[in-house]
């Protein structure tokens, strides 16, 4: 059984507190004792997405007494498939903002503090410090990598659940005996190789049920009771609904955890091969940053990434418009055919390499592969080059840019 | 043996969950697995051949890492190779919501 958070002093509940609390005050592994301990306990929530929407509501449900949040974005209308504590009404506001009108909503007794930042190396170590327990329901490598090393280096346990369309993964990291997320997976996939759920798609409900679970681990450790998921990890899979868990042992080479080579946070944007992000603020509109459209001009001047021209929407429309469209290829699922296309020949990246014969043009022929985004037409334009064409390009943005960009009756998934 | 595939790699097994592959080793059902469907080899592999650091093959519930023999581990036909990628989805895009779409990455 671990060790439960032992904070020096426990507060007291007051009368409307033990009415409120009354189910888990008649629950012996809870009771009196308990209640103040959740009551004292400080829990960082990482992201108020997907994951973090259920997890904050149920943890302020249950009256974790002290709930932090970290996030920069604002509510959009396609959060809320899946982020349940926002609504409608908040839509356009900063995420915690909207995350803790519901939250007081649902318990006035506990204190909200909100970080409207990005977690960076530079600010992590100096939030975690104010906190017991982080609940990482981040979803990106770097920020995964970031929670799991800053969380080793201020010793606090982290939470974790992890998405993707219908499969789920959660576990219990760098607790003193316990594996961390580095023993576990080493090195992030290079970019691009894993979609994001904004590439890949989730489905609305499994964040619920792996934030619930992260909610569950965090209520475990605070309270010190049960067997939480250290050294195991569970794997949730919505669809054939199937719950398995694996063994995870501590890695001795680890570098964070094991070795204890690394001392300090590293620049987790170049550890996973990705750009910096933004230094904008949540209500900044960077700068377009779109190429200026030549019709006459080729997309020689396009930026080039592993041999791959990456030309934009103007620059393609611009091409259009001319009377010189390069033949269209879309590489993504049926699916998202079906939502909204640009007339554009259909073979989903995963069946490109059987239905080449369907590219019925010349290999030197121009081709601008695109998709909803611009990661998967990117690895499509490669393995058509590696297939012998010579002029393929890949549309930055994809077709989310020209419903943005060209034609804004278009929708936007 | 069965081998697992996990969603995000179903695209490149033509959506099945589940592939049964010949090999009386963990490598050489690997290797069945990659000759039957090809587009998985830069997914499960490195240039040099070795298993990507990012992904985990599990025999039954053991991380093949922490096997005394690693990938040439003897299997049972009764056994079961899980694929167990890692995975980052929960929150929204890093990136301000209402910024244009990040550059576009680059990867080998």
């Amino acid at each position: 059984m671990p060790k439960a958070m032992d904070p020096p002093i426990f507060p007291s509940l007051s009368n409307e507190e033990i009415a409120r609390y009354s189910r888990h005050l008649i629950l012996p592994e809870v009771g009196m004792e308990g209640q103040k301990k959740l009551k004292a306990a400080r829990v960082l929530c990482v992201g108020t997405g997907g994951l973090g929407a259920p997890l904050a509501l149920y943890l302020a449900a249950a009256g974790v007494g002290t709930l932090g949040l970290v996030d920069f974005d604002v509510v959009e209308e396609s959060n809320l498939q899946r982020q349940v504590i926002h609504s409608h009404a908040t839509v356009g506001k900063l995420k915690v903002d909207s995350a803790e009108q519901m939250l007081q909503g649902l318990n006035k007794h506990i204190h909200i503090v909100k970080h409207n930042t990005m977690l960076t190396s530079a600010n992590a170590l100096e939030i975690f410090k104010g906190y017991d327990v982080i609940a990482d329901g981040t979803d990106n490598f770097q920020t995964r990598y970031l929670v799991n090393d800053a969380c080793v280096l201020t010793g606090k346990p982290n939470a974790y659940g992890s998405i993707f369309r219908f499969e789920g993964q959660a576990s219990v990291f760098a607790t003193e005996q316990g594996p961390c997320y580095r023993c576990l997976y080493p090195a992030p996939p290079p970019p691009g190789l894993v979609p994001s759920c904004a590439e890949g798609g989730v489905l609305g409900i499994l964040p619920g049920l792996v934030g619930v679970i992260q909610a569950t681990e965090v209520i475990k450790l605070i309270l010190g009771i049960g067997e939480p998921l250290i050294g195991r990890l569970l794997l949730v899979d919505a669809l054939g609904m199937n719950f398995r868990t694996l063994r995870l042992r501590k890695n001795p080479d680890c570098p964070i955890c094991g070795t204890r080579q690394i001392k300090e946070l590293i620049d987790y944007d170049q550890f996973c091969g990705v750009p910096k992000p933004t230094s904008a603020g949540p209500l900044e509109v960077n700068s377009n940053g779109s190429l200026e459209g030549n019709a006459y001009a080729s997309f020689a001047d396009a930026p080039i990434v592993d041999g791959i021209p990456q030309i934009s929407v103007e620059q393609l429309k611009a091409r259009m418009d001319a009377g010189y469209s390069p033949f269209l290829l879309d590489v993504r699922e049926r699916h998202e055919y079906a939502i909204v296309d640009l007339g554009a020949l259909l073979i989903p990246v995963g069946e490109l390499h059987r239905n080449l014969h369907n590219i019925n043009v010349p290999k030197d022929a121009e081709i601008v592969v695109h998709c909803k985004s611009g990661i998967r037409s990117q690895h499509a334009a490669l393995l058509l080059k590696e297939q012998g064409f010579t002029n393929v390009s890949n549309l930055a943005g994809g077709i989310i840019a020209w419903a943005e960009r060209i034609d804004p009756k278009l929708p936007k998934y | 043996m069965n081998i697992h595939i996990p969603t995000p790699l179903r695209a490149y097994t033509e959506k099945q969950p589940t592939v049964s592959v010949p090999g009386n080793t963990i490598a050489e059902a690997l290797a069945a697995l990659v000759a039957a469907y090809p587009a998985l080899q830069q997914h499960l592999f490195t240039a040099e051949g070795n298993l990507r650091s990012f992904v985990n093959v599990y025999l039954n519930d053991e991380d093949v890492r922490w096997l005394p023999q690693k990938e040439a581990t003897t299997v049972n036909p009764g056994d079961e190779l899980s694929i167990i990628p890692s995975i980052a989805g929960g929150a929204a895009p890093r990136r301000p919501a209402n910024a244009p779409a990040p550059p576009v990455r680059t990867h080998p």
